[in-house]
């Protein structure tokens, strides 16, 4: 990828209670471009989105975002950086004490001293932009799963950011909201021209909207390409993702005692 | 057997410096919520609205409470001073409990379970569904706007609803000692009122409770904020809440006491 890049991963490493989560990982998000990363649950693809979002502290290497690394950041700092920056959480994480309406008009109350008059029409603008508007005075307990991950993207986008981060958007949605929002991602990146980083396991919907993939697996980056080339990937561990085959690189069975030995050693405990 | 008793000390050793450790760390919290207190009181209606969920919506079991309570010192206090003669001094024994003792330390424990758990349960449940590191990725400090309202909404509340608990014991003890066992209404009052000092009883009342409301919404935040992001996590914390706040305040009030009235 040779586009002006946004976002830039350089040998980063982090490792949690000694334990490495993610090793050697090197990242480029350009401008205007959707890029997945893709892996099974807990392969560090979350921990990759909050140490962008300098929510954790590489324990080594660097995250750049617009030319800025972020660890380096004091508080202030780190702050006018996440106002450039949106976040879609995996179950929208909506204040549940406010009302859809509220929830949007959140970060334009924070940080801005817009009117209320024009603040209900950025509002409106965002709730319309995800198919919405009707749903402004509602609490976010009478959403179904699907409108709320809808709400929260209004939300990512209420101050126009120049990066987009999704952790896991797909989770959990019926066909018809798993489409929507999949197309949501793919227009508002392009109307905003904003650069979308969407973490995900969801293999067919992503493949339709990004431009690029990283795959993540074991913390470390094991194919990377345009959708099409993974499509293709002989790479054993992408086939087997790509094609949701139940046995592979990725072993059906947790980790344990050879099963024989296992038997064994009950029947003999019993006996 | 020494292997056992070496076990034994490390293992006693390793939670006396995990409870130190997290006092440190709550004291470092605490340190934080008032240094972000700014934004909290500037943006008044955020703190007015903790006072309304922690006091107001407290009203009735607090009111209902110190109701029960004066009625119980009237039958009590009546059936002592009974013995000595002296069953017009009924009004000074329900006033002074009430204002320098039960008074804040009851309308406290109440607080503790009532509200202190309802803003335990609010902040472990918004930590839980990431409501929290969503305010942080929109570069607003939960700190200032969730964890600080609450925290003044409680130390603001607990001295209005302990001067209420004390009004309707002191209510309660003139309901059963006046009205129902006869007592003269006139000693009642104005022995109260000859006897209940405003600096020495009232006052003290009101620094104790004071003191009661920090320590309450200090331990309802901090165990809050530092739940576990589970279900079992949030009722664990619920219930730190409940217990470590209702061991400090009666420990805090044996010291406040001990300051307060000794050899008055």
């Amino acid at each position: 990828m040779s586009q002006e890049s946004l976002v830039e991963i350089r040998d980063l490493n982090f490792t949690y209670d000694s334990r490495p989560v993610l090793t050697g990982i090197n990242m480029t998000i350009p401008r205007g471009k959707v890029v997945a990363v893709m892996g099974s649950s807990g392969c560090g693809k979350t921990t990759t989105l909050r140490l962008i979002g300098g929510q954790l502290k590489p324990t080594s290497g660097e995250v750049r975002v617009g030319g800025q690394v972020v660890h380096e950041l004091d508080a202030k700092g780190l702050y006018d950086l996440r106002r450039r920056m949106g976040m879609l959480f995996q179950f929208g994480a909506l204040f549940t004490d406010m009302s859809v309406y509220d929830n949007i008009a959140f970060q334009m109350r924070e940080h801005t001293d817009l009117p209320e008059a024009m603040i209900r029409d950025l509002v409106l603008m965002k709730l319309h932009a995800v198919g919405l508007r009707g749903a402004h005075a509602l609490m976010p307990t009478e959403l179904s799963g699907g409108m709320a991950r809808r709400v929260a993207l209004a939300r990512a986008i209420a101050l126009d950011p120049m990066l987009i981060m999704y952790d896991e958007p797909f989770a959990g949605l019926d066909p018809i909201s798993l489409a929507i929002v999949g197309e949501l991602i793919r227009k508002l990146t392009d109307a905003l021209g904003a650069s979308s980083i969407v973490v995900t396991h969801d293999v067919q919907e992503s493949l339709k909207i990004v431009d690029y993939v990283y795959f993540v697996s074991e913390g470390k980056i094991v194919a990377e390409g345009t959708a099409e080339e993974m499509k293709n990937s002989k790479v054993p561990y992408v086939h087997q993702f790509v094609w949701g085959e139940a046995d592979g690189p990725v072993p059906f069975q947790y980790p344990s005692r050879p099963y024989g030995e296992e038997l064994m050693g009950s029947a003999v405990r019993h006996g | 057997m020494d292997n056992g008793v070496v076990r034994a000390l490390r293992g006693l050793g390793q939670q006396v410096t995990a409870r130190i450790w997290r006092l440190g760390y709550a004291s470092r919290f605490l340190l934080a919520v008032l240094m972000y207190s700014g934004t909290s009181l500037r943006r008044l209606h955020l703190t007015i609205r903790e006072v309304y969920f922690a006091g107001v919506l407290s009203m009735i079991i607090i009111l209902v409470s110190g109701l029960f309570v004066g009625m119980v010192l009237g039958l009590q206090g009546y059936d002592t001073l009974a013995r000595y003669g002296s069953t017009e001094a009924l009004g000074v024994l329900v006033s002074l409990s009430l204002v320098r003792e039960l008074g804040p330390v009851v309308a406290a424990l109440l607080f503790a379970s009532r509200a202190g758990s309802a803003i335990t349960a609010e902040i472990g449940m918004m930590k839980a569904t990431e409501q929290l590191s969503a305010m942080e990725m929109m570069a607003v400090d939960p700190i200032a706007r969730v964890v600080a309202p609450r925290f003044w909404g409680g130390v603001i509340s607990m001295p209005l609803l302990a001067a209420l608990f004390s009004a309707m014991g002191i209510f309660g003890g003139y309901l059963v000692g006046v009205q129902l066992i006869g007592v003269d209404e006139g000693s009642f009052w104005s022995q109260m009122q000859a006897s209940v000092d405003f600096r020495e009883d009232i006052l003290n009342g009101v620094i104790k409770s004071f003191v009661f409301g920090i320590i309450v919404s200090w331990v309802a935040v901090f165990e809050g904020y530092d739940a576990e992001p589970t279900a079992e996590g949030v009722s664990g914390a619920t219930t730190r809440t409940v217990v470590t706040s209702s061991l400090a305040i009666l420990a805090a009030d044996f010291v406040l006491t001990a300051f307060m009235f000794t050899g008055t």
